[in-house]
């Protein structure tokens, strides 16, 4: 049986109650992308300053459960100030956690992922695929930041040095 | 005749006897779908195992008892809604969202002009919002909206003003967000003075209050089944019978025509012109089920253990935890069905519902399908809380200690 504190971990409630990188950007020169969550009308913005290839700075606004909202907090501290190839790499690690997992649960086991240990506080997220239905939750923020990364990083080059 | 006993009636529901990590299941989203007692899913087993033929169709035995199981069905439903003409002017669609298109493709598009408005409620269910604007969206139709108080009931104060130019009035008997109970008759009266049709969605009222649509004087009605402890996958419209003629067809195939040739048909007269294609057939035999096990009940009584559990529920939510959890809705139990949409402070819904659930209690976060309230009371998401006729007042204690540790985790 699946339980509650696997998916509510201290670090994440933490992140709920105190989120990182609240807030906006001016946009322009920084990327604006919406992601939304119909089923549960979970809403968020994420803002990137990107700078000669490097994740300058990052904001989100926006409001849904404890999962997406935690899940964006640590995402914003985990990426900001890395190259785009690095945040790549992350969102990249972030999405196999929660797959990985998902596949596992027909036979119900805990299976480890590889390099969980190089991922940080993101680890502590990796409980909430034993919740599938809050999967979503959790990948909302992700998703968001990748559409930012694919739409706006080609047009940046021209509105910001 | 009737003798009802919520304790006998979740002994007669299968589901109830289940246990949820390692708890008796809190079924406590009949608003969403009820739970269908033995006998309704004996009867569509049995109709399987003994009937099973397609409709309107063979000669054979089976083919004929099939053809009765469904006509009968028609029979039972136009009884339980006390329609004038009976099963001749009872529709099966697939939902209440079905009988909703319905209404608005087959007599919306043939009776509505440009500029013709139909009224509908701010507390309306997409179902009664999103078909009036395809039509707004195709035919330039004006579709315009009640507006809801702060204190959730119907904003009346401009009514006789936002009827101008109304062909059809449109509205739910009972939110399915705030568990408002509207005043039919009077609505109904009002609308019909100045010159409009009304249609009633009963999704939401018609397991849980007897309805009357002679009494009630309206013109259409849409449920569907599984609100009423019946199965999913059937929908009902009624209208008079002189209005249902007038009607064009709906969807087109088979068992909706009288004729076809190669150069076009000929549609069949009365309910089947709306029910193209083999229907749900072993539905309507859990259908008729569901209305017989509940006259068995009596809805009155129902109402009545619905209300007295309402009361008791709001005064202890109220009594544990003065505001930390508040209830979208109605204050008391007046003109209010069993409803409960909570908003629990500092938790989002999807929260309280997923600590709900290691509780065992059943719950449904989201925004119901009715986002246009949900706006109107500035929220995203709701965790609603709905009784059914074999709730019990145990409900609401697992349901208040369940919250209790979704408030305590959160805070």
């Amino acid at each position: 049986m699946a339980n509650l504190d696997d998916l509510y971990r201290e670090i994440i409630l933490d992140h709920y109650r105190t989120p990182r990188n609240r807030g906006e950007l001016p946009s322009p020169p920084a990327i604006r992308t919406e992601g939304y969550n119909p089923l549960c009308g979970d809403e968020l913005v994420v803002y990137l300053d990107i700078r000669d290839g490097v994740l300058v700075d990052i904001k989100l606004t926006g409001h849904g459960c404890s999962i997406s909202q935690a899940s964006s907090s640590m995402m914003s501290a985990a990426v900001k100030g890395k190259s785009i190839d690095d945040v790549r790499a992350v969102i990249e690690r972030f999405k196999q956690l929660m797959t990985v997992h998902a596949a596992s649960l027909d036979d119900g086991a805990d299976a480890p992922v590889a390099d969980i240990h190089t991922m940080g506080e993101l680890a502590a997220l990796q409980g909430v695929v034993k919740f599938p239905v809050r999967i979503k939750c959790a990948t909302l923020s992700w998703n968001t930041l990748s559409q930012g990364l694919d739409e706006g990083y080609g047009v940046q080059g021209t509105g910001s040095k | 005749m009737s003798s009802y006993n919520a304790r006998r009636v979740r002994s007669d529901t299968p589901l109830l006897q289940r246990e949820i990590n390692g708890r008796p299941i809190t079924y406590l989203d009949s608003a969403s779908s009820s739970l269908p007692p033995r006998p309704v899913i004996e009867a569509m087993s049995r109709y399987y195992e003994l009937r099973h033929a397609n409709v309107h169709r063979g000669v054979y035995q089976t083919a004929v008892e099939a053809t009765e199981v469904y006509e009968g069905a028609r029979v039972a439903t136009g009884r339980f809604i006390h329609a004038p003409k009976g099963d001749a002017e009872v529709v099966f669609t697939k939902n209440t969202t079905e009988s909703f298109n319905l209404l608005a493709k087959s007599w919306g598009a043939a009776n509505l002009r440009a500029g013709d408005v139909v009224l509908v409620t701010e507390m309306e269910h997409h179902a009664n919002i999103v078909p009036w604007f395809q039509l707004r969206d195709q035919l330039g139709i004006e579709v315009r909206f009640v507006p809801v108080t702060d204190d959730f009931r119907l904003d009346l104060s401009d009514f006789d003003h936002l009827l101008d130019g109304v062909k059809l009035f449109s509205f739910t008997a009972a939110s399915n967000v705030l568990g408002t109970r509207n005043p039919v008759k009077e609505l109904t009266r009002a609308a019909h003075a100045r010159g409009a049709l009304v249609a009633l969605d009963a999704a939401q009222s018609v397991g849980h209050q007897p309805m009357d649509v002679v009494d009630l004087d309206v013109d259409f009605v849409c449920f569907s089944a599984h609100k009423m402890l019946g199965p999913t996958g059937l929908g009902v419209f009624w209208t008079r019978a002189e209005i249902l003629e007038s009607m064009p067809p709906f969807l087109g195939g088979g068992g909706m025509i009288a004729d076809v040739r190669l150069d076009g048909y000929v549609p069949a007269n009365g309910p089947t012109r709306f029910e193209a294609g083999t229907p749900p057939i072993a539905e309507t035999a859990g259908l008729t089920a569901a209305i017989r096990y509940l006259e068995g009940l009596g809805l009155e009584n129902v109402e009545r253990h619905e209300r007295a559990l309402t009361t008791d529920a709001l005064a202890r939510l109220w009594e544990r935890f003065e505001g930390r959890v508040r209830v979208i809705g109605p204050a008391t139990s007046d003109d209010r069905g069993g409803v409960l949409s909570l908003d629990v402070e500092g938790v989002h819904p999807h929260d309280v519902a997923q600590v709900l659930d290691q509780f065992g209690v059943c719950v449904r976060p989201g925004h119901h399908c009715a986002k246009p309230l949900m706006r109107r009371f500035h929220l995203a998401a709701t965790a609603r809380a709905s009784f059914g006729p074999y709730s019990l007042s145990e409900d609401t204690d697992v349901l208040l200690e369940a919250l209790e540790s979704a408030v305590t985790m959160f805070a």
